[in-house]
């Protein structure tokens, strides 16, 4: 696993904590810089944040847990996020997911074999006027078809395995 | 259609972003320039008069919203900018966002100065990032400019903004669920009263408005309340508003138009009419949480109160049509899922009363339901009404209310047939 927080993130968070009059604040960050390092937020991570914030490691655990976005156990190096709310299920949202599951061989909240994908649901990602969409770490993609769903995954599987540092999610 | 007035979508080209160059090429900052001359209560009053109401969904009078606050109380106080726009058919904050942000900063400076906060804060949902990126860019070159910080405009005011990423969930677009959600606590909403103006964020005096709403004061300040009053086609109504088209059309754009355009307009001029040449058979208004309006109501002005007397609500003026092939059951069933999911699990007729909705609903659809059981989904709606500890639980009743008014036939149909009548 990498290391939870860099070197110099962990002084900027400290700096910025000791310098705020209400560091807590900073949790969605903490937790969010935390993922963006790991992939996720393991135990360790949510006692950092704590020891950081002053709170308690429940305290940081009660608002990791209410969040969608924030991981609490291992997912793929990219998360796909499909939306299924209203829009895109009246142009087609379902078969998107469908065939999402069909070519990675996943059920939702499954990881592909390989550790590249995660695939989950989400409420509405505000594409409207692209459905049907779907988010994949930080980037939404819309007006989605087979054959661009092909081409996305093909361009993320690449890129999650590229030795560059890759984006949150 | 292309004679509307553009105030908020005027620097708007496809996949491009307007930064301060071109902001202020067309009169951007100007807003800010006049209300620093003027002094606060006169900003406010300018507000009041102008008829504004919120953009967010409620439409409540932005001007009597801040008659509320203790703009003239000496301390701690804030203005907070709900970028949480996650009710399924919105998505009219993000494209302004990505298109033109410092519309948006504009707005909250003016504000800022009118209620006297010195900090602001943007609360932005995750899936919006680049709307992120492009704020903190118009932030920093907000006052490299001489808008932002200390001594804005040699007018002595100082205000600084600061943007908060999210991480999911609905419920953070309630406000007083977002201010504790910014505070870094289990977002929840809170207990009303004390209302946020009272007891806010860190329990100081809060306004909270909503991304367009704040984007729509520079404006007011700038060109007058009677200039936006024109802009309205209805008496009552105020201002343009953005208006993102979606579901079973040819086109989905989101556009500008003034409060007061028809639905009719929306759907045939800028919609493109329904897709694969198939008739309309109902729409959402407003977003996921405004009662089913049909194709027999196309001339109902776009308004809050013109919408309200069709038995729906204006919301957010996110329009998602559905064409005659739509069984209404199952999209009422695919709304309450986002509802019961979403859910903060705080309270009893919310955390179990929309899942078990939601079962009656799939009982419904899949031709599983007896009479009783309808009786059973009308039982609970009772229960709901009113019954919940925010606006999350009434707004997910919206759209089943209004399924069992207009569409009773179709969903008594299910149950005599034992199947979905509209699936072969």
């Amino acid at each position: 696993m990498n290391a939870l927080l860099t070197e110099t993130q962990l002084e900027e968070f400290r700096t910025r904590a000791a310098e705020m009059p209400h560091p807590r604040e900073l949790v969605i960050d903490l937790l969010r810089a935390i993922q963006n390092n790991c992939g996720w937020v393991p135990d360790e991570g949510v006692e950092l944040a704590g020891e950081i914030l002053g709170l308690s490691p429940v305290q940081v655990e009660e608002v990791a847990t209410f969040y969608d976005k924030i991981f609490r156990q291992p997912v793929g190096r990219r998360v796909i996020h499909v939306c299924d709310s209203i829009c895109c299920w009246s142009r087609g949202g379902e078969q998107v997911y469908g065939y999402l599951q069909e070519k990675l061989g996943i059920v939702p909240g499954g990881t592909t074999a390989d550790g590249i994908f995660t695939l989950l649901p989400t409420c509405c990602l505000g594409a409207c006027g692209e459905a049907p969409a779907m988010m994949i770490g930080l980037t939404t993609y819309g007006d989605l078809t087979k054959e661009r769903i092909n081409e996305i995954l093909a361009q993320e599987r690449q890129a999650a395995l590229s030795p560059l540092p890759r984006g949150e999610g | 259609m292309t004679d509307t007035p553009q105030v908020l979508f005027k620097n708007r080209r496809p996949g491009e972003t307007a930064f301060l160059a071109e902001y202020q090429r067309s009169g951007g900052y100007e807003g800010l320039r006049k209300a620093v001359k003027m002094t606060p209560a006169e900003v406010r009053e300018t507000v009041k008069e102008s008829g504004l109401r919120g953009r967010g969904g409620a439409g409540f009078p932005t001007g009597l919203k801040w008659t509320f606050f203790p703009a003239d109380q000496l301390g701690e106080k804030y203005l907070v900018c709900n970028g949480d726009e996650m009710e399924p058919g919105t998505y009219k904050d993000r494209e302004l966002l990505l298109a033109d942000p410092h519309q948006l900063i504009e707005g909250m400076l003016v504000a800022a100065y009118a209620l006297q906060t010195p900090v602001a804060y943007v609360f932005i949902r995750y899936a919006y990032e680049r709307c992120a990126q492009n704020l903190e860019r118009a932030i920093a070159e907000a006052r490299q400019a001489g808008f932002l910080g200390r001594d804005i405009l040699g007018s002595g005011f100082a205000c600084e903004i600061f943007v908060h990423r999210s991480a999911g969930r609905y419920i953070c677009g309630e406000e007083t669920a977002l201010l504790n959600a910014l505070e870094g606590l289990r977002a929840n909403p809170r207990s009303k009263p004390p209302f946020p103006a009272v007891r806010g964020l860190f329990g100081k005096p809060t306004t909270v408005n909503n991304v367009e709403t704040l984007a729509n004061v520079q404006h007011i300040i700038a060109h007058g309340a009677d200039w936006f009053r024109g802009l309205a086609r209805t008496e009552s109504g105020a201002g343009t508003k953005l208006y993102g088209l979606s579901g079973h059309l040819n086109q989905t754009p989101c556009l500008e138009a003034p409060i007061g355009i028809t639905l009719r307009e929306l759907i045939q001029e800028h919609g493109g009419g329904v897709w694969q040449g198939r008739k309309m058979k109902a729409c959402l208004p407003g977003g996921a949480s405004t009662p089913f309006m049909t194709a027999g109501q196309l001339d109902v002005p776009m308004d809050f109160d013109t919408i309200e007397k069709a038995g729906s609500r204006f919301g957010t003026g996110g329009v998602t049509v559905f064409d005659e092939t739509t069984c209404m059951v199952e999209a009422t069933l695919n709304l309450n899922n986002f509802f019961a999911r979403e859910s903060c699990g705080w309270c009893t007729p919310c955390r179990d009363g929309l899942p078990f909705v939601s079962w009656l609903l799939r009982q419904i659809e899949t031709g599983k339901a007896t009479m009783d059981d309808l009786q059973t989904l009308r039982d609970q709606l009772r229960n709901i009404t009113g019954t919940s500890f925010c606006a999350l639980a009434q707004g997910a009743v919206g759209p089943i209310e209004s399924l069992l008014r207009l569409f009773g036939d179709e969903v008594e149909d299910h149950i005599k047939r034992g199947r979905c009548p509209l699936k072969s």
